[in-house]
Parts: C-alpha cells; sequence; structure tokens
C-alpha cells in the first residue's frame, strides 16, 4: 500500500528528515524508502523466435536456456569484434558506454521522476560529450601524432586542446546554473550530482580500456575473458556444489563458487594467455600507419611475449624447467583480481538495484537485463589492468617524450642532450667516435 | 504534487551566534544592521591581513594553508550530507569518507612530490619505491576503501549509503582536486596564486560597494541581491585592479620565479632569472589611446596582459560559481555553509568562488604559458628502453644541430 503521509515536523537539532516525493523517512519504519513506487515490471523482451522454440518447456528452464542461448550470442560476438580489428572495437567500446551512460541516466530519471525537468537530458548528454571530446582528444594527439602535425586545424586544436575542454565545460556549467528552477533546485543538484558520478565511472574506465587496447589487443581480450570465464565458473560451481552463502548482499553467491571459480578461471587464464601470446596481432601495440592511414598491428614481440625458461621451485621433484611466456605470469595476476575483487563490482551494481528497486538496469538483453549488467565487473577491471600495465610493464610512450623535448627551451634541450648522452655513454651505447668528441 | 518538491523539509535550526565576545561589546551600541556590517568588515579586513602574512611566510606555510582550508571545507561539506540524510547512524560512514579523502590527497601529493622533489625521492631508497608504484599503491589504497564500503551495505540503509557514497565522491572530485591545482598554480610563481585569489576577492568586494551604492537591477533571481550595475561596476574595477596589481608584484623575484626545492639546503628558494613574462616591454598603443593620452608606447610587463585575462574570467564567470553555491544552499535550505567565521559563514562560503578560479588558472598556464617540467622529461627518458633512448638522442641531437647550438658532430649510427 502506498502511504502518502502529511507529516508536522517539529523542528530538531539534529533531526534534519529528508521528505522528497518517494521518500518518507523515518526512524521508526525499517525501510526508508517506503513510499518509493514500484517500477513496472519488465516487459519480455524476448525475440518471438526463440519463445516459439522453447514453448514446451517449464519457465525456469526455459529461463536458462535463453541465458544460456544469449551468453553464446555474446560470446560469439565478441570474437567477431575482434576479428574485425582494433578500429571496430574502439567503436563497439563506444557504443557500450554510450549505452551503459544511457541506462544508469534514465534510472536517474525515473527514481527522481524528473522528466519535467528544464533542459536537463540536454545538459547531461552535453556534458557526457564534453568528457568524450576531452578524453578522445587527449588519445588522438598521443597516438595520432604524426597525423596531426600534418593538418593545421587540427594541430592548433591539439595545442589549446585542455582549454577548449575546459571551456566546453564550463558552458555547461553556466548553463546548469542558468536552469536552475525555483522549485526543482534540489533535484536538479541531484541529477547534476547523478550525471556527473556516473560520468566518473563510466566514461573515465571505458578511456581506460581503450587505452588497455592500444598496448595490445591481448590486454584487452584476456582480461575480458577471464571477467567472463568467472562469471560463468562461479555460477558453475555454484550451481553444482554451492552450499554456504558468500554475502547478504547477493543471496545467490555461495563459498563454492567463489573459490572453484578463483581456481578455474586462474588456470583458463594462464592457458589462454598461452594461446594468445603466439600471435603477433594480439601481442604487439596498436599503431597507426601515417602513410596508409591505417591501423597496423606489427612488430617485434617484446620480452614479455617470448618463450623463457623458468625452474620450478624446489617442491616439485624433479627440478624440471618449463617454457613459458612472462606474460603468462602477469595473467594469474589478473585472473586473481578479477576472481576476488572484481565480485565486489557486481557486489556494488546489486546494492546499488536493491537500493533503487529495480530488478536490471534495463531489457536490452533478454534474460541477461541491461548492458550495464553485464559490464558491471568489467569496470574495476579495467581500472586494474591500466594500473598495472603503467606500473609494470609499460614505460612512457617514447614519441610523446620526444614531443615535450622539442617543446622545452633551447638551454632546457642542451642541458638534456648532455644528461643523455653520459647516461648512454656510461652504458655503452654510444659508438666511440661520439664518445671521444665530447 | 511533483512541483513542491520541497516543501517537506523542516528548517534548519538558526546558527549559533558565533561573535567573538570582544566585537561584541564593541558593537553594543549600535542598531543591529550597522553592527552586521562592521562585523562583516573587520572580519574582511582581517582576512585580508591574515592573506598577507601568510604569503610572507613562504611556500611551505602557504601549501600548509590550502591543505588545511580544503579539509574543512571537505568537512563542512560532508557535515551539511550528514545533516540531510540523517545518517549519523550509518556504520563505518564517517571514517570511510575521510579515508577516501586521505586516499585522493596521498595520490595528489604523491604525484606532486615526484615531479618536483625528484632527485631528494631518488636518493631515498623507501620513497623511490613508493614513487615508483605510486599509482598502484593509490588503487590499491582506495580499492580497499571500495571494498569496505561494499561490505558495511547494511540492508535496510542501501539507498541512504549510496547517496553519501555519491556526495562523497562529488565533493571530492570539487575540494580536492581544485586545491591541488592551486598548489600547482603556487608552484608555477607566487604571483599565480596570489593574483587570481585578489582578483576574485576584489571582485567580490567591489560587486558589493558598485551594487550597495548604484545597484537598480537585478541580476538573476538566483541571488536577489545581486545587481548588473554589481557587475558591470565590479568588472571593469577588477581588470583595473588586476593590472596594477601585477605591475607591482612582477617587479619581485619572490612572486615571480617558480619555486624550487633546493637539494643542498632542503628547504624552498624562489630564486631565478625572470622569465620574459616578467620583464618590462614596449608596447605601440592604438591610436584611440594615444590621442587621449599624447604616449606613443607604453612599458608593460607582458603579464599584466594575462592578468586582464585572469581578472575578466574572475569578474564573469567567477559568480558563476557563487551561484552554483546559492543555489546549493537553497536547494538544502541552509543559509550557510557553517558558522566559522563570524558575519560570513563557513570557509566554503568564502571559497566558492576561488574554486573555478583555482581550475581556470591551471589551464591557462598549461595551455599558454607553460611547456613541458623539464625534470619530468628527464625522468621520462631515463624510464624508456635503451634503443629508444638511442633513437630520441639522435632526433635532438639532430634538432640542436640544425638551431646551431651544437658543432657539427659525427652522426651516432
Amino acid at each position: 500500500t502506498c502511504k502518502l503521509r502529511v507529516r508536522a515536523y517539529t523542528p530538531h537539532a539534529s533531526d534534519a528528515v529528508l521528505a522528497f516525493p518517494g521518500e518518507g523517512e523515518g526512524e521508526m519504519e525499517g525501510d526508508s524508502k517506503a513510499d518509493t513506487p514500484d517500477v513496472p515490471p519488465s516487459t519480455d523482451n524476448t525475440p518471438q523466435c526463440l519463445n516459439k522454440a522453447l514453448e514446451g518447456l517449464s519457465s525456469r528452464w526455459k529461463n536458462w536456456w535463453i541465458r544460456g542461448i544469449l551468453s553464446l550470442t555474446m560470446i560469439i560476438g565478441f570474437f567477431l569484434i575482434i576479428y574485425l580489428g582494433p578500429i571496430m572495437l574502439i567503436l563497439v567500446v563506444m557504443g557500450v558506454q554510450i549505452k551503459c551512460f544511457h541506462e544508469i541516466i534514465t534510472i536517474g530519471y525515473r527514481v527522481y521522476h524528473s522528466y519535467d525537468l528544464p533542459w536537463f537530458r540536454t545538459l547531461s548528454w552535453y556534458f557526457l560529450i564534453c568528457v568524450n571530446y576531452f578524453f578522445y582528444g587527449e588519445t588522438v594527439a598521443d597516438y595520432f601524432g604524426a597525423l596531426v602535425q600534418r593538418e593545421e586545424p587540427l594541430q592548433f586544436l591539439v595545442r589549446y586542446h585542455r582549454f577548449i575542454s575546459f571551456a566546453l565545460y564550463l558552458a555547461g556549467f553556466c548553463m546548469f546554473v542558468l536552469s536552475l528552477v525555483k522549485k526543482h533546485y534540489r533535484l536538479q543538484f541531484y541529477m547534476f550530482a547523478w550525471t556527473h558520478v556516473t560520468l566518473l565511472i563510466v566514461v573515465t574506465q571505458s578511456h581506460l580500456v581503450i587505452q588497455n587496447l592500444f598496448e595490445g589487443m591481448i590486454w584487452f581480450i584476456v582480461p575480458i575473458s577471464i571477467v567472463i570465464c568467472n562469471d560463468i565458473m562461479a555460477y558453475l560451481f555454484g550451481f553444482f556444489f554451492g552450499r554456504t552463502p558468500l554475502i547478504k548482499l547477493s543471496p545467490k553467491k555461495t563459498w563454492e563458487g567463489f573459490i572453484g571459480g578463483f581456481f578455474a578461471t586462474v588456470v583458463f587464464s594462464f592457458f589462454f594467455a598461452y594461446l594468445l601470446s603466439q600471435y603477433q596481432y594480439f601481442v604487439c601495440p596498436v599503431e597507426y600507419n601515417s602513410e596508409t592511414n591505417r591501423f597496423a598491428v606489427e612488430c617485434e614481440p617484446s620480452n614479455l611475449f617470448m618463450i623463457q625458461e623458468y625452474t620450478l621451485p624446489a617442491v616439485v621433484q624433479n627440478a624440471k624447467t618449463v617454457n613459458l611466456y612472462p606474460f603468462q605470469i602477469h595473467s594469474i595476476a589478473l585472473s586473481t583480481f578479477a576472481s576476488l575483487i572484481g565480485p565486489f563490482g557486481g557486489f556494488f551494481a546489486s546494492g546499488f538495484k536493491r537500493a533503487f528497486k529495480i530488478k536490471d538496469f534495463a531489457d536490452t538483453i533478454p534474460g541477461h537485463g541491461g548492458i550495464m549488467d553485464r559490464f558491471d565487473c568489467q569496470y574495476l577491471m579495467a581500472t586494474f589492468v591500466h594500473v598495472y600495465i603503467t606500473s609494470f610493464i609499460r614505460g612512457p610512450n617514447p614519441s610523446k617524450v620526444l614531443q615535450q623535448l622539442l617543446v622545452l627551451q633551447p638551454e632546457q634541450q642542451l642541458s638534456i642532450f648532455n644528461t643523455l648522452r653520459n647516461h648512454l655513454g656510461e652504458k655503452g651505447m654510444l659508438p666511440p667516435a661520439v664518445e671521444e668528441a665530447q | 504534487s511533483r512541483t513542491k518538491s520541497d516543501s517537506g523539509v523542516p528548517e534548519v535550526p538558526v546558527s549559533a551566534d558565533d561573535t567573538p565576545e570582544v566585537l561584541n561589546k564593541a558593537l553594543s551600541g549600535l542598531s543591529s544592521r550597522w553592527k552586521n556590517w562592521w562585523v562583516r568588515g573587520i572580519l574582511t579586513l582581517a582576512m585580508i591581513s591574515f592573506f598577507f602574512i601568510i604569503i610572507y611566510l613562504g611556500p611551505m606555510v602557504l601549501m600548509m594553508i590550502v591543505l588545511c582550508v580544503q579539509i574543512k571545507c571537505f568537512h563542512e561539506i560532508i557535515t551539511i550530507g550528514y545533516s540531510v540524510y540523517h545518517s549519523y547512524h550509518l556504520p563505518w560512514f564517517r571514517t570511510l569518507s575521510w579515508y577516501f579523502l586521505l586516499c585522493v590527497n596521498y595520490f595528489f601529493y604523491g604525484e606532486t612530490v615526484t615531479d618536483y622533489f625528484f632527485t631528494l625521492v631518488q636518493r631515498e631508497e623507501p620513497l623511490r619505491i613508493l614513487s615508483k608504484y605510486h599509482r598502484f599503491i593509490s588503487f590499491a589504497l582506495y580499492l580497499t576503501g571500495f571494498c569496505m564500503f561494499v561490505l558495511s551495505l547494511v540492508k535496510k540503509h542501501y539507498r541512504l549509503q549510496f547517496y553519501m557514497f555519491g556526495w562523497t565522491h562529488v565533493t571530492l572530485l570539487i575540494v580536492v582536486t581544485q586545491s591541488h591545482l592551486i598548489i600547482h598554480n603556487l608552484f608555477e610563481g607566487m604571483i599565480w596564486f596570489i593574483v587570481p585569489i585578489s582578483c576574485v576577492i576584489c571582485n567580490d568586494i567591489m560587486a558589493y560597494m558598485f551594487g550597495f551604492f548604484f545597484g537598480r537591477t537585478p541580476l538573476i533571481k538566483l541571488s536577489p541581491k545581486k545587481t548588473w550595475e554589481g557587475f558591470i561596476g565590479g568588472f571593469f574595477a577588477t581588470v583595473v585592479f588586476g593590472i596594477l596589481l601585477s605591475y607591482v608584484m612582477s617587479g619581485y623575484r619572490f612572486f615571480v620565479c617558480p619555486v624550487e626545492f633546493n637539494n643542498d639546503s632542503n628547504s624552498f628558494t624562489v630564486d631565478c632569472e625572470p622569465s620574459e613574462l616578467f620583464q618590462l616591454q614596449d608596447y605601440g598603443l592604438p591610436p584611440v589611446l594615444k590621442s587621449i593620452t599624447g604616449w606613443t608606447t607604453v612599458k608593460l610587463y607582458p603579464f599584466q596582459i594575462h592578468s586582464i585575462a585572469l581578472s575578466a574570467f574572475a569578474s564573469i564567470m567567477g559568480p558563476f560559481g557563487g551561484f552554483f553555491a546559492s543555489g546549493f544552499k537553497r536547494a538544502f535550505k541552509i543559509k550557510d555553509f557553517a558558522n566559522t567565521i563570524p558575519g560570513h559563514g563557513g570557509i566554503m562560503d568564502r571559497f566558492d568562488c576561488q574554486y573555478l578560479m583555482a581550475t581556470f588558472v591551471n589551464v591557462y598556464i598549461a595551455s599558454f604559458i607553460r611547456g613541458p617540467n623539464p625534470s619530468k622529461v628527464i625522468q621520462q627518458l631515463l624510464a624508456l628502453r635503451l634503443d629508444q633512448q638511442l633513437h630520441i638522442f639522435n632526433s635532438l641531437k639532430a634538432h640542436l644541430t640544425e638551431k646551431g647550438l651544437l658543432p657539427a658532430l659525427e652522426e651516432a649510427a
């Protein structure tokens, strides 16, 4: 029953009560969200053909089959776009990002009944465009350096990129301030904050995904596959062996699923990394070839992707050596993270859905929910992989360093030149003729 | 009905009168309105004097003050969140908010320390490891906080907890990142810290004065006391003030030189050869001004031209930061952020316009003034692989030889 309450408030120093449409609050009722109207039940989005084929089965098995078929479809789709190459992947990442943003903003609208607010949809999408412009501009300047130097208008845009992005953002900020309407201040500030937090989560992390991609497709494929594998394995182990509940937030998760999923995922990633490390297509950084105006993935594989011998620890009886790719060791770290910390991303999303009383983020994928439902664990993983790469793998980007060098003052360049010459001379990298000339 | 979204919120209790006793006694004879005016005036003067004192005390003290202001602003905004959502009883939440503040500060200060104290960091072994894996350590610390948040979710309070999580993060985004931009500006040269803050303060005071004496047409419904006359008068007064202040400051090395850390004396120094921005140059006057003043050229510091841009931003955009804060206060039905400063409200009330300004100055410097930081470039160079270093070495040599800075040498293989 929906209770509409009119309350007489007695101001109390420590008792500022929030009363907001749909939020009857009080310490007496346990549930602070008693008056929130229920979100209308999701419409059934299953395609007709599937419905016909599965007519005969009971509802529980039907659901299982739909989820299974859609899982397979998504995995095949994943392989297809990998085959199609880096540009396609970037476009898909961008598409996913926009859809996730849309889903979360729509939830915000529904929760706050804010379809009547002036300008707000426009402003949210405008901020999305601004932040994307800022991030894509930084990426373009980094990776397409040569192309940018050729075209005059691009050069101008790159040089003053931060200023232009900031100006665009400020315009949005001012529009927000001017759009404040007397009776809706609180709603509007909530939506402003909602938009910004969503941008922080969704957009920044999708750009980290793209940065990982440029490092080498393997840094994109392996983490995503690991998270998917952990999802499936934890589900299967839980289904067959599950007994002890893991956390109150997600009653379906069990410790057996968690631990079984962890071991299965580490093993899976170990072999999967072995498989992928052999192909230049996956292993080489994505580079933009200025002459052919296309992306190229060709290079001399780095040390990470060349087989090396590792001696097994003395625990194993015969002190054998194994031939491994160093990348496989890294993949153990990645899969450990995906299995242990990744689920927290899932719990966060579950808590979010319970907080706002929604079953799924949206109805896009039959049997699974929205895009966000599939990607909630991926976001933490993408950030982790990016931090991992910058901390342990990749050094700075050489072309970017050169770029910065050429912008410095001549005296600074000269001093750096001398430092570098001494350093290289020490390392024996310079031919003697140059050293003598010092 | 949907339109009365704020009607049910009770009034926040009236702020306690925080005025010191001594002031109260001295002003006991005056009427309430004049008393308020005097209190505000005296406190304004006190704050400005305090500002001068800390400038005199040098960069180290300034950094400490910026850190304290940041912590106090964060505290004020979080306290408002608590009182709005009545979330005093939520488990862990105060701890988590302060923990996140510590994490983000650790991340930013770590990046700053690595940049500016590079040689010091390289000497000390534990510092070197901390700086090499800085991002990873910061991320791990943040993740711990994230996991603690998830584990602390309590069945009946999910929504409140998510609200407070969002509130904390937005506050961190606004308050902490921008205070670090202020510190970056400071390291560029104290003048980049002092002039923007002074322009905002001046605009505040001048707009108030012009509004007081000439104000007639209201500016925006959000702040009924602001007027167009105050806005425009404040704009012109601030631009003039900015030009004069930068003229005065550009003459002193203390303000103009980048703040550097001297490894031998282990202290901050501000000593350098002033850059071109701070050397007098001749500018030809446009014919309009020529006829008025009778001068053909005028000697200006290039920085004064930049100060026009800064004061224009302070006068035009700065008020939007103030309107945003006004809207925020009206949305949550509070009169002031806190009662810290008698007659003025909380620290946040004084600093609401400064934040947009700090970001603008930082973006301005990065876009138009400063090139990359040479010590950072060396750092990155030495982290590259040797073959990459060689490649850069050759490119650089070719470049310098072209410019005539190097005697022509045999090309390295």
